[in-house]
């Protein structure tokens, strides 16, 4: 089953199959140290730079701020959602999320 | 690749959308191809129409573009009338209520909460009037701004309402320049105030004197590749060109050109003018347009009046067009401050009678969100001024209410991050109350946007808000970036980010420390702007300093994570949208 995955209106919205999923001015938490020097850095979602597919793994890489420290940064490919059945299904985001290893 | 909206573009656009949108409004809301909603709402923008944001699906924001600002006479009432019976939805606005339209930063109208099954209705009763919504939004000629009072101004160097009305008959729905790679602002300004705002737009037309064959002629000075979205704030630049005004229309036509065939439709982060500017400098962008796209020999620059500008520029003299002002031919001007710019219905309504009662019938839309009254002969003005409706829509308001301007925000706006116009409102009678300027400081102009596509400009602010998040007691809440010192004029500078991420019930404390710091240590007659020039970005963040007062912010929650931030059952689940077009909801029916 093809997926229709893009972003649009200058990045501020993810969309699966022409229906809004994941907007900006979500907060991510994520560990890694990459995106910026705290141990968990917590992200406003700015604005989505890319969106693919990984199995059925529904990822994008996100330009946002760390309000804990300031640094603003792109991320690495971060899980969102998941397709089931053709259908999208969000991942809690509210939780700690966990970049994609591996790239 | 071409990108999924060049795709699109190359498919259906412009004139053509119109019957599709024709057909969808025929069938209802659900005969749009769910696999194809992507697509077409981004083709509606072209008509003036914006998908409302997640939880308010099937609603539409539409988008009036009136040329310069100018209502002609009647025109106001028909959008009082349009906003009472179409623009009405499932929420209601605690300040507003549930019919309004907002006056915007670029001379526009906007209503919410419109329905596709309404579209024609509109269309045709708004046509019928002279006014139309093609090209308000996409990527195309957007609306053309300017001196509101263009024509009427004792200020005016050369009469830009002419050139503007010809570029505006000329360039919508022409079909030659209906698909850019992006979105083409252009503002031709007339007057020595500065009022067009021509720096933050693509293109802008300012006055300018040059002698040719001899003779002092009036007429304009080009500049190129402004716009503040994005992070990416660019002034537009002199490209050394000067235009009588009878060949405006062959430059402006010849660079819109010249950003059609250049500009980057692979990344439409790249696309806007600004950065092909930047990429080629303008030496590049006069040679190019010289040499490809018009076909007379380009004058260099005239002599401008740059000196003029006193619009948004925080320096004494004309900042806004707020109160009564002599026009040319001896009648009056009445600018009125419209709070953020929103107007309920019935005001609206009811200042197209008082337009019609006391001046011609015209009203003009200014950039800071404000009405003008126009052509009020003199004995008329105090009867004017008795109105009630003008204790509301004050002309002489309180330096914070006439210093606010603010965008759409989480309300509405699928790119926001906070509320917008509630908070501003919010903030502006807190202010009102509990703040004093110095007393020879009558403006003083705070702007808030919700996102950094900074639709209420906040760059060219005394304060500039912008939205964010940040915790507070480990909470999420919204919050704002807080910038300081932008302005117009001569020198135009953009507002120096200071103080990052304050949470929203804190930043009026903050304003208020920082304007008693500037009471207490401005140097004689400084004014804000000047204040902030002099120190660096350290000892203003120390004099910002956030703090809880007594303002109370209902929405520090995730206004973004409701259906709309107002209702009772806010929360997302509870959308009833899509809905019909009487509101109900259609997942009633499973
Ligand atoms: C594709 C989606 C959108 C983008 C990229 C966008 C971006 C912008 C930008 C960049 C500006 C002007 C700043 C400049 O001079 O460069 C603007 C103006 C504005 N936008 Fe948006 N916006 C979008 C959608 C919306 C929506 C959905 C709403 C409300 C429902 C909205 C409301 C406004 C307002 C009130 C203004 C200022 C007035 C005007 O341009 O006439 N925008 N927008
Ligand atoms: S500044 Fe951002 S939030 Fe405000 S109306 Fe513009 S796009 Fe929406």
């Amino acid at each position: 089953m093809v997926v229709a995955l893009r972003i649009l209106d200058d990045g501020a919205w993810v969309s699966v199959n022409d229906d809004r999923k994941v907007s900006v001015s979500e907060l991510w938490r994520f560990p890694g140290r990459e995106f910026c020097r705290c141990d968990l850095t917590d992200m406003v979602v700015e604005g989505f730079v890319d969106v693919g597919v990984d199995g059925r793994t529904v990822e994008v890489r996100a330009y946002g701020q760390c309000i804990a420290c300031g640094e603003s940064a792109t991320t690495k490919w971060m899980p969102v959602g998941r397709i089931v059945d053709g259908a999208f299904r969000h991942i809690d985001r509210e939780g700690v999320l966990r970049p994609v290893i591996g790239q | 690749m071409p990108t999924d909206v060049e795709r699109w573009k190359s498919e259906v656009y412009g004139n053509e959308i119109r019957e599709h949108l024709y057909e969808f409004a025929e069938e209802g809301w659900e005969s749009i191809p769910e696999d194809e909603h992507d697509a077409w709402f981004e083709r509606f923008k072209w008509w003036g129409l914006y998908h409302q944001r997640n939880g308010q699906e099937s609603y539409f924001m539409m988008r009036i573009g009136t040329p310069n600002g100018v209502l002609e006479p009647g025109q106001l009432r028909v959008v009082g009338e349009i906003a009472d019976e179409y623009a009405r939805g499932p929420g209601t606005n605690p300040i507003f209520g549930d019919a309004y339209a907002d006056w915007t930063t670029r001379q526009s109208i906007q209503l919410h909460w419109i329905r596709i099954e309404d579209v024609p209705e509109i269309f045709e009763k708004l046509e019928e009037n002279g006014m139309s919504t093609q090209q308000a939004c996409g990527d195309s000629w957007r609306n053309i701004v300017g001196n509101p009072v263009a024509g009427k101004d004792a200020q005016e160097v050369v009469d830009a309402w002419p050139v503007i009305h010809e570029l505006n008959e000329t360039f919508k729905g022409d079909e030659d320049h209906s698909n850019l790679p992006r979105k083409w602002k252009v503002s031709v300004t007339g007057s020595a105030d500065g009022s067009g705002q021509g720096d933050i737009n693509d293109l802008a037309f300012e006055p300018a004197y040059k002698e040719v064959d001899g003779e002092e002629q009036v007429g304009f000075n080009v500049r190129v590749g402004g716009g503040l979205a994005r992070n990416e704030e660019r002034f537009a630049r002199d490209i050394d060109v000067w235009v009588p005004p009878e060949n405006v229309s062959d430059v402006a036509g010849g660079l819109s050109a010249l950003f059609r065939d250049n500009g980057d439709r692979e990344n439409r982060y790249n696309a806007r003018i600004k950065f092909l500017v930047d990429e080629w400098g303008p030496e590049k962008v006069r040679n190019t347009l010289q040499e490809e796209y018009v076909d007379f020999e380009l004058e260099t620059a005239g002599r401008d009046v740059r000196e003029e500008y006193t619009y948004n520029a925080g320096n004494g003299g004309r900042n806004d067009l707020i109160g009564v002002h002599e026009q040319k031919d001896g009648n009056y001007f009445v600018g009125l401050n419209v709070l953020v710019g929103r107007m309920g219905a019935d005001d609206v309504l009811e200042l197209a009678d008082i337009a019609e009662e006391y001046g011609s019938g015209e009203v003009r839309l200014s950039q800071r969100q404000n009405v003008i009254v126009t052509d009020v002969p003199e004995e008329d003005l105090d009867a004017l001024l008795e109105e009630d409706l003008l204790d509301h829509y004050s002309p002489d308001p309180s330096p914070f209410m006439r210093g606010s301007v603010a965008c759409t925000g989480t309300e509405f706006c699928s790119l926001s991050i906070v509320e917008t116009k509630n908070r501003q409102v919010r903030y502006a009678r807190w202010l009102k109350e509990n703040v004093d300027l110095p007393d020879d400081i009558d403006q003083f102009h705070i702007h808030l946007s919700g996102c950094t596509a900074s639709c209420a400009q906040p760059q060219i602010a005394d304060i500039s808000l912008r939205g964010m998040k940040t915790r507070k007691d480990g909470e999420p809440v919204e919050a704002l970036d807080i910038g300081l010192g932008g302005g117009l004029g001569e020198e135009p500078e953009f507002a120096r980010w200071v103080t990052q991420r304050v949470p929203v019930d804190e930043v009026p404390g903050a304003i208020s420390n920082l304007i008693g710091r500037f009471a207490e240590n401005r140097e004689d007659g400084e004014n804000f702007r000047e204040f902030v020039g002099r120190h660096d970005d350290d000892e203003l963040d120390e004099y910002v300093e956030p703090e809880e007062t007594d303002y109370e912010d209902p929405m520090m929650h995730n206004t973004k994570m409701t259906w709309y931030p107002y209702s009772d059952d806010d929360d997302m689940d509870s959308s009833p949208a899509p809905a019909y077009p009487d509101d109900t909801p259609m997942s009633a029916d499973d």
